[in-house]
């Protein structure tokens, strides 16, 4: 018997075409509030106009921050903040600020109208309170939202994709099933030009060194160690043992034992055979093609934004126990290892591959159906998260508010 | 036989891939080992005696150490491994010591 012809594999996509040779997924009116206090307009306009348009016509970007930050913190919700206005994702963006806050609405429709989006705002003090705020929102997003509407999907190379590797809820057959699988995926899609980035790392404490030793450049590998020792020296200096949340109460049910045993599975998501090209703080832009690390906390949906305002366009999120968590504007992917979560947590996944663990398939089978499902999705194709409205935030932050 | 995985020949462990019951046996490199208590799916059982103070390694990387010694047979897991990171806890104890 002849050996079976190669796989077809992907690569290209439909996406949406954008200024300064970016390239999106999704053709999103994202509804920023500057702040939280204009978050519940900023939700309600946008829900307004999904009711009008169509799912994923408006998505909203409630966060906690805007307000009350200094220094360092204020910076990241800025950095964080602008990034989403110019993501590639987004077709159109408007800011919806209060009037007295720290960000100023003006720098979030500078930064989208920078990046060829149209962009306007409305401020709740200048309107006149919510209900007003509410209104003029809903009109301005509608003419927004249908100014963009027409945008067409055109093919564009896999290589202009930027992959976000999360895991979350891990168990067991993280490491061994879901993780090497994603890894190869992302080795694949590097091989093909595009670029993949890492986060948490609290999550490669104990596993440091793979990723050091496979770094394109040494400051990258040094770069990387200090933003370990930063996150160990953290908890030295609180006088806390980092096993109070590392690894969590479900990962030691489900058979994960140490940090570094969470670790040494966390990494197989970075695959084997590219070399990292940078490390970068939160939200920084992800340089080019290639192995990227952020660092990032390891709480999921702080690590997910971070990742998705460094510019991933798409999510791969793997999970032994099931974790529901999305994004506003990038589809997250879910995948598991574990045989029982694809059963009881069917609803929330977009594959499974517990067939490596029980022998049905190689990992190679389920790291290239993965790659024709990050393909697929990217010329859009609903995710679990997409379809059940997971559209979890949270920008990171180091300080108390002050 | 129920399934387990060994990730590398430094191995000291392995992972259930399915539960073991007590006296379930596997083969690990022409070795017979017995499991002498439960070992829940995904948990690991050790390969052969591991000191106190030992390494435990698992994907042939070192995953914490032994806070007791740890039979063949036996359940490895947080009553009887140590993390070596982000112990915060420890350090600060090490600072006070006189």
């Amino acid at each position: 018997m002849s050996a079976s012809p190669q796989p077809r594999e992907a690569a290209v996509f439909a996406g949406y075409r954008r200024a300064g040779d970016r390239c999106g997924v999704r053709n999103h009116l994202l509804v920023v509030p500057t702040v939280i206090c204009s978050a519940v307009v900023a939700e309600r306009a946008a829900a307004a106009i999904e009711r009008e348009l169509g799912r994923g016509a408006a998505v909203a970007l409630p966060h906690l921050s805007g307000c009350g930050q200094l220094g360092p913190d204020m910076q990241t919700t800025h950095r964080t903040l602008k990034a989403y206005c110019r993501h590639p994702n987004v077709g159109a963006v408007l800011v919806v600020a209060l009037g007295c806050e720290q960000v100023t609405a003006r720098a979030l429709e500078l930064e989208a109208k920078r990046a060829g989006k149209p962009a306007a705002i409305v401020a709740i003090q200048q309107e006149g309170g919510t209900v007003r705020a509410q209104a003029a929102a809903i009109t301005r997003g509608l003419e927004l939202a249908r100014e963009i509407a027409g945008a067409p999907r055109v093919e564009i190379p896999i290589s202009k994709l930027i992959l976000g590797l999360e895991c979350g809820g891990s168990d067991a057959t993280s490491g061994l099933a879901a993780n090497p699988a994603l890894g190869w995926a992302a080795d694949r899609l590097i091989a093909l030009g595009g670029a993949a980035v890492l986060s948490e790392t609290a999550e490669i404490l104990g596993a440091e060194h793979l990723l050091g030793t496979r770094a394109a450049q040494p400051a990258t590998a040094e770069k990387l160690y200090q933003i370990v020792s930063r996150v160990e020296d953290q908890a030295r200096a609180l006088g806390l043992d980092i096993r109070g949340t590392q690894p969590a109460p479900g990962n030691i049910a489900g058979g994960l034992t140490t940090i570094e045993e969470k670790s040494l599975g966390a990494v197989a998501k970075a695959g084997r055979s590219s070399a990292l090209e940078s490390a970068l703080e939160y939200a920084d832009s992800i340089p080019g093609p290639g192995l990227h690390f952020m660092d990032t906390p390891g709480f999921d949906v702080e690590s997910v934004t971070g990742m998705v305002a460094g510019g991933a366009q798409v999510v791969v999120f793997t999970t032994g126990l099931g974790t529901p968590t999305g994004n506003p504007i990038a589809p997250v992917i879910k995948i598991t290892g574990n045989e029982r979560t694809a059963e009881t947590m069917r609803d929330n996944l977009d594959l499974d591959s517990s067939g490596i663990l029980s022998g049905r398939e190689t990992l190679e089978e389920v790291g290239r159906r993965l790659l024709e499902l990050v393909a697929e999705t990217a010329s859009g194709r609903e995710t679990a998260t997409e379809r059940l409205g997971h559209r979890e935030v949270a920008i990171f932050r180091r300080n108390s508010t002050i | 036989m129920s399934r387990t995985i060994v990730l590398s020949e430094r191995d000291n462990v392995a992972t259930a891939l399915d539960e073991l019951a007590t006296g379930d046996a596997i083969v690990h490199a022409g070795r017979r080992v017995v499991a002498i208590q439960a070992i829940p799916a995904g948990h690991k059982i050790a390969l052969g005696p591991i000191g106190a103070g030992e390494a435990v390694i698992k994907y042939g990387e070192p995953i914490g150490r032994a806070s007791r010694a740890i039979g063949a047979g036996e359940h490895v897991h947080v009553h009887n491994v140590q993390s070596e990171r982000g112990r915060g806890d420890r350090r600060l104890f090490e600072d006070r010591a006189p």
